[in-house]
Protein backbone atom coordinates (compact mmCIF):
# COMPACT_ATOMS: atom_id res chain seq x y z
CA UNK A 1 0.00 0.00 0.00
CA UNK A 2 1.23 3.60 -0.71
CA UNK A 3 0.14 6.27 1.05
CA UNK A 4 0.38 9.80 -0.36
CA UNK A 5 -0.03 13.26 1.63
CA UNK A 6 -0.70 15.85 -0.28
CA UNK A 7 0.02 19.65 0.28
CA UNK A 8 2.30 22.39 0.17
CA UNK A 9 3.96 21.87 3.93
CA UNK A 10 1.01 24.21 5.51
CA UNK A 11 -0.36 23.22 8.70
CA UNK A 12 -2.76 20.90 7.94
CA UNK A 13 -0.87 19.00 5.81
CA UNK A 14 1.76 17.91 8.42
CA UNK A 15 -1.26 17.27 10.78
CA UNK A 16 -2.83 14.67 8.44
CA UNK A 17 0.91 13.14 8.11
CA UNK A 18 1.04 12.84 12.01
CA UNK A 19 -2.47 11.48 12.16
CA UNK A 20 -1.77 9.07 8.99
CA UNK A 21 1.24 7.80 10.59
CA UNK A 22 -0.22 7.35 14.11
CA UNK A 23 -3.60 5.27 12.39
CA UNK A 24 -1.08 2.97 10.90
CA UNK A 25 0.74 2.30 13.96
CA UNK A 26 -2.12 1.40 16.06
CA UNK A 27 -3.83 -0.34 13.21
CA UNK A 28 -0.04 -2.32 13.08
CA UNK A 29 -0.39 -1.98 9.21
CA UNK A 30 2.90 -1.32 6.67
CA UNK A 31 2.71 1.19 4.47
CA UNK A 32 5.17 3.75 2.58
CA UNK A 33 3.80 7.34 3.54
CA UNK A 34 5.09 9.97 0.92
CA UNK A 35 4.46 13.44 0.84
CA UNK A 36 3.58 15.13 -2.25
CA UNK A 37 4.49 19.28 -2.25
CA UNK A 38 4.81 19.94 -6.40
CA UNK A 39 1.47 21.83 -7.47
CA UNK A 40 1.17 20.10 -10.40
CA UNK A 41 1.63 16.73 -9.29
CA UNK A 42 -1.39 17.52 -6.57
CA UNK A 43 -3.83 19.07 -9.67
CA UNK A 44 -2.86 15.85 -11.11
CA UNK A 45 -4.80 13.90 -8.72
CA UNK A 46 -8.04 16.46 -9.40
CA UNK A 47 -7.95 17.83 -5.58
CA UNK A 48 -8.43 21.49 -5.41
CA UNK A 49 -8.30 21.83 -1.64
CA UNK A 50 -5.41 20.83 0.67
CA UNK A 51 -4.26 18.56 2.15
CA UNK A 52 -5.26 15.47 0.22
CA UNK A 53 -4.85 12.01 0.96
CA UNK A 54 -4.02 9.50 -1.86
CA UNK A 55 -3.85 6.05 -1.06
CA UNK A 56 -2.66 3.89 -3.80
CA UNK A 57 -3.64 6.18 -6.59
CA UNK A 58 -6.85 6.40 -5.18
CA UNK A 59 -8.28 10.16 -3.30
CA UNK A 60 -9.41 9.21 -0.26
CA UNK A 61 -9.40 12.78 1.71
CA UNK A 62 -9.83 16.21 0.25
CA UNK A 63 -10.02 19.57 2.16
CA UNK A 64 -10.13 18.19 5.58
CA UNK A 65 -8.18 16.21 8.35
CA UNK A 66 -10.02 13.70 9.48
CA UNK A 67 -9.49 12.26 13.23
CA UNK A 68 -6.81 9.27 13.56
CA UNK A 69 -10.20 7.09 14.43
CA UNK A 70 -11.96 8.03 10.56
CA UNK A 71 -8.36 7.40 8.92
CA UNK A 72 -8.00 4.14 10.54
CA UNK A 73 -11.65 3.45 8.83
CA UNK A 74 -10.29 4.76 5.53
CA UNK A 75 -7.13 2.51 5.54
CA UNK A 76 -9.44 -0.33 7.07
CA UNK A 77 -11.85 0.36 3.56
CA UNK A 78 -8.96 0.20 1.17
CA UNK A 79 -7.35 -2.54 2.52
CA UNK A 80 -10.53 -4.72 2.16
CA UNK A 81 -10.92 -3.24 -1.46
CA UNK B 1 -20.32 15.52 26.91
CA UNK B 2 -18.52 15.03 23.61
CA UNK B 3 -20.00 11.50 23.00
CA UNK B 4 -23.78 13.18 23.87
CA UNK B 5 -22.93 15.82 21.28
CA UNK B 6 -21.86 13.18 18.76
CA UNK B 7 -24.90 11.38 19.19
CA UNK B 8 -27.73 13.69 19.67
CA UNK B 9 -26.43 16.62 17.99
CA UNK B 10 -29.55 18.45 17.39
CA UNK B 11 -30.97 17.53 20.78
CA UNK B 12 -27.68 19.11 22.00
CA UNK B 13 -28.10 22.44 20.17
CA UNK B 14 -31.79 22.78 20.67
CA UNK B 15 -30.25 23.16 24.30
CA UNK B 16 -27.52 24.62 24.31
CA UNK B 17 -29.21 27.64 22.07
CA UNK B 18 -31.31 28.99 25.32
CA UNK B 19 -28.88 28.78 27.24
CA UNK B 20 -26.75 30.85 24.81
CA UNK B 21 -29.24 33.47 24.29
CA UNK B 22 -29.72 34.10 27.97
CA UNK B 23 -25.53 34.33 28.65
CA UNK B 24 -25.61 36.91 25.46
CA UNK B 25 -28.62 39.02 27.18
CA UNK B 26 -26.67 38.86 30.62
CA UNK B 27 -23.20 39.52 29.67
CA UNK B 28 -23.38 43.87 30.46
CA UNK B 29 -25.17 43.42 34.06
CA UNK B 30 -22.70 40.57 34.46
CA UNK B 31 -19.71 43.00 33.08
CA UNK B 32 -20.89 45.85 35.10
CA UNK B 33 -20.97 43.81 38.20
CA UNK B 34 -17.45 42.81 37.68
CA UNK B 35 -16.24 45.87 37.01
CA UNK B 36 -17.91 47.34 40.46
CA UNK B 37 -16.58 44.72 42.44
CA UNK B 38 -13.00 46.34 41.42
CA UNK B 39 -13.85 49.01 43.71
CA UNK B 40 -12.51 51.46 40.37
CA UNK B 41 -13.86 54.86 40.34
CA UNK B 42 -16.57 54.73 37.60
CA UNK B 43 -15.90 57.46 34.92
CA UNK B 44 -11.80 56.83 35.30
CA UNK B 45 -9.92 55.74 32.01
CA UNK B 46 -8.93 52.90 33.63
CA UNK B 47 -12.22 51.54 34.82
CA UNK B 48 -13.59 52.43 31.48
CA UNK B 49 -10.97 50.32 29.39
CA UNK B 50 -11.58 47.76 32.10
CA UNK B 51 -15.42 47.84 31.28
CA UNK B 52 -14.88 47.35 27.81
CA UNK B 53 -12.63 44.75 27.78
CA UNK B 54 -14.74 42.42 29.96
CA UNK B 55 -17.45 43.50 28.32
CA UNK B 56 -16.72 42.80 24.79
CA UNK B 57 -14.47 39.72 25.06
CA UNK B 58 -17.07 37.35 26.13
CA UNK B 59 -19.23 38.79 23.80
CA UNK B 60 -17.79 38.98 20.71
CA UNK B 61 -16.33 34.78 21.00
CA UNK B 62 -20.17 34.06 21.96
CA UNK B 63 -21.04 35.23 18.66
CA UNK B 64 -18.24 34.18 16.94
CA UNK B 65 -18.97 31.00 18.29
CA UNK B 66 -22.74 30.85 17.08
CA UNK B 67 -21.59 32.43 13.73
CA UNK B 68 -19.02 29.78 13.00
CA UNK B 69 -20.59 27.51 13.83
CA UNK B 70 -23.99 28.51 11.36
CA UNK B 71 -21.11 28.96 8.27
CA UNK B 72 -19.48 25.65 8.99
CA UNK B 73 -23.16 23.84 8.69
CA UNK B 74 -23.68 25.72 5.61
CA UNK B 75 -20.00 24.87 3.85
CA UNK B 76 -20.87 21.56 4.47
CA UNK B 77 -23.00 22.41 1.91
CA UNK B 78 -20.46 23.52 -0.81
CA UNK B 79 -17.30 22.14 -1.77
CA UNK B 80 -14.44 24.11 -3.90
CA UNK B 81 -15.64 20.85 -6.51
CA UNK B 82 -18.87 21.51 -6.07
CA UNK B 83 -18.02 25.20 -6.82
CA UNK B 84 -16.10 24.61 -9.99
CA UNK B 85 -19.41 22.90 -11.59
CA UNK B 86 -21.90 25.80 -11.10
CA UNK B 87 -19.02 28.25 -12.56
CA UNK B 88 -17.90 26.33 -15.60
CA UNK B 89 -19.57 27.67 -18.64
CA UNK B 90 -20.88 30.50 -17.28
CA UNK B 91 -19.95 34.03 -19.43
CA UNK B 92 -17.97 36.94 -17.97
CA UNK B 93 -20.38 38.88 -16.18
CA UNK B 94 -22.98 36.69 -14.64
CA UNK B 95 -19.39 34.40 -13.77
CA UNK B 96 -17.91 37.47 -12.21
CA UNK B 97 -21.13 37.80 -9.79
CA UNK B 98 -21.52 34.58 -9.03
CA UNK B 99 -17.86 34.00 -8.46
CA UNK B 100 -18.04 36.71 -5.51
CA UNK B 101 -20.74 34.87 -3.76
CA UNK B 102 -19.19 31.54 -4.13
CA UNK B 103 -16.68 33.24 -2.50
CA UNK B 104 -18.22 33.65 0.74
CA UNK B 105 -19.30 30.47 1.13
CA UNK B 106 -16.64 28.29 -0.23
CA UNK B 107 -14.94 26.42 2.21
CA UNK B 108 -11.31 28.47 1.21
CA UNK B 109 -7.81 28.97 2.96
CA UNK B 110 -5.16 31.07 1.42
CA UNK B 111 -2.85 27.84 1.48
CA UNK B 112 -5.34 26.18 -1.16
CA UNK B 113 -5.06 28.84 -3.43
CA UNK B 114 -2.89 27.12 -5.70
CA UNK B 115 -4.79 23.82 -6.15
CA UNK B 116 -8.09 25.97 -6.15
CA UNK B 117 -6.39 28.37 -9.21
CA UNK B 118 -5.43 25.60 -11.51
CA UNK B 119 -8.67 23.39 -10.64
CA UNK B 120 -10.37 26.51 -12.16
CA UNK B 121 -7.89 27.19 -14.96
CA UNK B 122 -8.15 23.80 -15.79
CA UNK B 123 -11.72 23.34 -16.47
CA UNK B 124 -11.97 26.48 -18.55
CA UNK B 125 -13.22 28.99 -16.02
CA UNK B 126 -12.30 32.46 -17.11
CA UNK B 127 -9.23 34.44 -15.14
CA UNK B 128 -11.64 37.01 -14.33
CA UNK B 129 -13.85 34.92 -12.88
CA UNK B 130 -11.58 33.40 -11.13
CA UNK B 131 -9.92 36.27 -9.66
CA UNK B 132 -13.24 37.34 -8.57
CA UNK B 133 -13.49 33.97 -6.39
CA UNK B 134 -10.01 34.98 -5.08
CA UNK B 135 -10.69 38.27 -3.80
CA UNK B 136 -13.97 37.78 -2.18
CA UNK B 137 -12.93 34.75 -0.34
CA UNK B 138 -10.46 36.28 2.01
CA UNK B 139 -12.15 39.75 2.22
CA UNK B 140 -15.61 38.39 2.98
CA UNK B 141 -14.79 36.05 5.88
CA UNK B 142 -17.21 35.43 9.15
CA UNK B 143 -14.83 36.37 11.79
CA UNK B 144 -14.11 39.67 9.98
CA UNK B 145 -18.46 39.67 9.73
CA UNK B 146 -18.94 38.68 13.08
CA UNK B 147 -16.72 41.41 14.71
CA UNK B 148 -18.20 44.06 12.15
CA UNK B 149 -21.99 42.85 14.19
CA UNK B 150 -20.20 42.81 17.13
CA UNK B 151 -18.38 46.01 17.85
CA UNK B 152 -20.34 48.09 15.03
CA UNK B 153 -23.88 47.27 14.65
CA UNK B 154 -25.34 45.34 11.63
CA UNK B 155 -25.91 48.11 9.35
CA UNK B 156 -21.25 48.49 8.72
CA UNK B 157 -21.30 44.57 8.32
CA UNK B 158 -24.19 45.23 5.47
CA UNK B 159 -21.80 47.74 4.11
CA UNK B 160 -18.53 45.53 4.66
CA UNK B 161 -19.93 42.80 2.75
CA UNK B 162 -22.11 44.28 0.18
CA UNK B 163 -19.16 46.49 -0.60
CA UNK B 164 -16.41 43.69 -0.81
CA UNK B 165 -19.07 41.46 -2.94
CA UNK B 166 -19.04 44.77 -5.57
CA UNK B 167 -14.90 44.66 -5.66
CA UNK B 168 -14.75 41.29 -6.08
CA UNK B 169 -17.54 41.66 -9.29
CA UNK B 170 -15.46 44.44 -10.77
CA UNK B 171 -12.06 43.78 -10.36
CA UNK B 172 -12.69 40.70 -11.59
CA UNK B 173 -14.67 41.54 -14.14
CA UNK B 174 -11.93 44.26 -15.06
CA UNK B 175 -9.29 41.53 -14.98
CA UNK B 176 -11.16 39.44 -17.34
CA UNK B 177 -11.42 42.00 -19.89
CA UNK B 178 -8.09 43.15 -19.84
CA UNK B 179 -7.03 39.37 -21.23
CA UNK B 180 -4.04 38.92 -19.00
CA UNK B 181 -3.66 35.37 -19.80
CA UNK B 182 -0.10 35.47 -20.76
CA UNK B 183 0.87 36.70 -17.43
CA UNK B 184 0.15 33.03 -15.98
CA UNK B 185 3.02 31.04 -16.02
CA UNK B 186 2.74 28.44 -19.06
CA UNK B 187 2.86 25.27 -17.41
CA UNK B 188 -0.59 26.15 -15.92
CA UNK B 189 -2.66 25.76 -18.88
CA UNK B 190 -0.62 22.15 -19.41
CA UNK B 191 -1.48 20.67 -15.98
CA UNK B 192 -4.18 17.53 -16.82
CA UNK B 193 -6.03 17.17 -13.89
CA UNK B 194 -7.31 14.06 -13.57
CA UNK B 195 -10.85 13.84 -12.51
CA UNK B 196 -11.67 11.79 -9.68
CA UNK B 197 -15.35 11.60 -8.85
CA UNK B 198 -15.51 12.50 -5.43
CA UNK B 199 -18.29 10.21 -3.89
CA UNK B 200 -20.68 12.56 -3.36
CA UNK B 201 -22.06 10.65 -0.22
CA UNK B 202 -25.84 11.23 1.32
CA UNK B 203 -24.78 13.71 4.53
CA UNK B 204 -27.57 13.58 7.15
CA UNK B 205 -28.06 16.74 9.16
CA UNK B 206 -26.59 15.53 12.05
CA UNK B 207 -23.21 15.18 10.21
CA UNK B 208 -23.50 18.36 9.04
CA UNK B 209 -24.12 20.01 12.53
CA UNK B 210 -21.02 18.07 13.83
CA UNK B 211 -19.20 19.99 10.72
CA UNK B 212 -20.43 23.30 12.34
CA UNK B 213 -18.66 21.71 15.85
CA UNK B 214 -15.68 21.11 14.15
CA UNK B 215 -15.31 24.59 12.25
CA UNK B 216 -16.19 26.10 15.85
CA UNK B 217 -13.34 23.85 17.08
CA UNK B 218 -10.92 24.88 14.74
CA UNK B 219 -11.62 28.54 13.90
CA UNK B 220 -12.25 29.25 17.28
CA UNK B 221 -9.15 27.79 18.52
CA UNK B 222 -7.14 29.98 16.12
CA UNK B 223 -8.18 33.28 16.54
CA UNK B 224 -9.42 33.48 20.11
CA UNK B 225 -6.12 34.94 20.90
CA UNK B 226 -6.01 37.74 18.28
CA UNK B 227 -9.27 38.93 19.46
CA UNK B 228 -8.48 39.47 23.20
CA UNK B 229 -4.99 41.14 22.11
CA UNK B 230 -7.16 42.97 19.57
CA UNK B 231 -9.78 43.90 22.47
CA UNK B 232 -7.08 44.87 25.28
CA UNK B 233 -5.62 47.17 22.83
CA UNK B 234 -8.86 48.35 21.60
CA UNK B 235 -9.80 48.73 25.26
CA UNK B 236 -6.35 50.90 25.77
CA UNK B 237 -7.14 52.92 23.01
CA UNK B 238 -11.15 53.18 24.19
CA UNK B 239 -9.80 54.49 27.89
CA UNK B 240 -6.67 56.58 27.37
CA UNK B 241 -6.93 58.49 23.78
CA UNK B 242 -8.67 61.57 23.99
CA UNK B 243 -11.66 62.02 21.62
CA UNK B 244 -11.04 63.56 18.45
CA UNK B 245 -7.82 62.65 18.63
CA UNK B 246 -7.60 60.88 15.63
CA UNK B 247 -9.73 62.99 13.32
CA UNK B 248 -7.07 64.73 12.13
CA UNK B 249 -5.41 61.75 10.96
CA UNK B 250 -7.90 59.69 10.08
CA UNK B 251 -10.55 61.87 9.88
CA UNK B 252 -12.94 63.08 7.06
CA UNK B 253 -11.20 66.53 6.29
CA UNK B 254 -7.97 64.76 5.31
CA UNK B 255 -8.21 63.73 1.60
CA UNK B 256 -5.16 61.41 1.62
CA UNK B 257 -6.64 59.38 4.54
CA UNK B 258 -8.13 56.97 2.53
CA UNK B 259 -5.15 56.30 -0.05
CA UNK B 260 -2.60 56.41 2.82
CA UNK B 261 -4.84 54.17 4.92
CA UNK B 262 -4.92 51.37 1.90
CA UNK B 263 -0.71 52.17 1.31
CA UNK B 264 -0.30 50.89 4.97
CA UNK B 265 -3.07 48.39 4.82
CA UNK B 266 -1.97 46.44 1.74
CA UNK B 267 1.61 44.73 2.78
CA UNK B 268 0.07 44.61 6.80
CA UNK B 269 -0.98 41.31 7.29
CA UNK B 270 -3.38 40.49 10.70
CA UNK B 271 -6.37 38.47 10.21
CA UNK B 272 -9.47 40.34 11.10
CA UNK B 273 -9.70 39.26 14.84
CA UNK B 274 -6.39 41.11 15.58
CA UNK B 275 -7.32 44.55 13.24
CA UNK B 276 -11.22 45.12 13.80
CA UNK B 277 -11.44 45.91 17.48
CA UNK B 278 -8.69 48.45 16.99
CA UNK B 279 -9.82 49.96 14.19
CA UNK B 280 -12.93 50.50 16.08
CA UNK B 281 -11.22 52.17 18.88
CA UNK B 282 -9.89 54.05 16.20
CA UNK B 283 -13.47 55.46 14.93
CA UNK B 284 -14.83 55.90 18.17
CA UNK B 285 -11.69 59.01 18.10
CA UNK B 286 -12.71 60.68 15.37
CA UNK B 287 -11.63 58.24 12.74
CA UNK B 288 -13.73 58.36 9.56
CA UNK B 289 -15.98 55.14 8.72
CA UNK B 290 -14.87 55.53 4.83
CA UNK B 291 -11.39 55.25 5.78
CA UNK B 292 -11.33 52.73 8.70
CA UNK B 293 -13.18 50.77 5.90
CA UNK B 294 -10.42 51.05 3.37
CA UNK B 295 -7.83 50.06 6.06
CA UNK B 296 -9.71 47.24 6.97
CA UNK B 297 -10.78 46.14 3.56
CA UNK B 298 -6.54 46.29 2.31
CA UNK B 299 -5.27 44.75 5.66
CA UNK B 300 -8.16 41.60 5.32
CA UNK B 301 -8.66 41.36 1.50
CA UNK B 302 -4.80 41.53 0.15
CA UNK B 303 -2.54 39.78 2.15
CA UNK B 304 1.26 39.80 1.30
CA UNK B 305 1.65 35.62 2.07
CA UNK B 306 -1.30 34.76 -0.39
CA UNK B 307 0.46 36.98 -3.33
CA UNK B 308 3.74 35.48 -2.47
CA UNK B 309 2.09 32.02 -2.71
CA UNK B 310 0.01 33.33 -6.44
CA UNK B 311 3.54 33.90 -7.76
CA UNK B 312 3.95 30.53 -8.19
CA UNK B 313 0.99 30.56 -10.79
CA UNK B 314 1.13 34.30 -11.92
CA UNK B 315 3.81 36.67 -13.55
CA UNK B 316 4.88 39.51 -11.44
CA UNK B 317 2.70 41.96 -13.68
CA UNK B 318 -0.38 40.06 -13.37
CA UNK B 319 0.01 40.41 -9.30
CA UNK B 320 0.72 43.74 -9.51
CA UNK B 321 -2.35 44.31 -11.47
CA UNK B 322 -4.34 42.47 -9.33
CA UNK B 323 -3.42 43.97 -6.02
CA UNK B 324 -3.63 47.50 -8.14
CA UNK B 325 -7.06 46.86 -9.06
CA UNK B 326 -8.28 45.83 -5.96
CA UNK B 327 -6.51 48.73 -4.33
CA UNK B 328 -8.08 51.22 -6.65
CA UNK B 329 -11.83 49.54 -5.71
CA UNK B 330 -10.86 50.01 -1.80
CA UNK B 331 -9.91 53.24 -2.40
CA UNK B 332 -13.14 54.42 -3.98
CA UNK B 333 -15.11 52.70 -1.64
CA UNK B 334 -13.18 54.72 1.31
CA UNK B 335 -14.04 57.99 -0.91
CA UNK B 336 -17.69 57.27 -1.12
CA UNK B 337 -18.33 56.12 2.33
CA UNK B 338 -17.04 59.64 3.56
CA UNK B 339 -18.38 60.98 1.17
CA UNK B 340 -21.83 59.61 2.45
CA UNK B 341 -21.52 59.83 5.95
Amino acid sequence: MIIKVLGSGCMNCKTLESRVIEALRELQMDAAVEKVQDYQQIASYGIMHTPGLVIDEKVAVAGFVPTVEKLKEILIAHRST
Amino acid sequence: MKKVIEKYPLGAVVLLLPFWIILYIGLQPLADAFVSLTNLPPGEHITEALRFFVFEVPKVLMLLTLVVFGVGIVRSYFSPERTRKILGGKSLLAGNVLASLLGVVTPFCSCSAIPLFLGFVESGIPLGVTFSFLIAAPMINEVALVLLFGLFGWKTALLYMSTGLLIAMIAGYVIGRLTLEKYVEPWVYEVKAGHFEMVEEKILFSQRIIAGIDAVKEIVAKVWIYIVIGIAVGAGIHGYVPENFMASIMGKSAWWSVPLAVIIGVPMYSNAAGIIPIVQALLEKGASLGTVLAFMMSVIGLSLPETIILKKVLKIQLILIFVGVVAVGIVVVGYVFNLIY
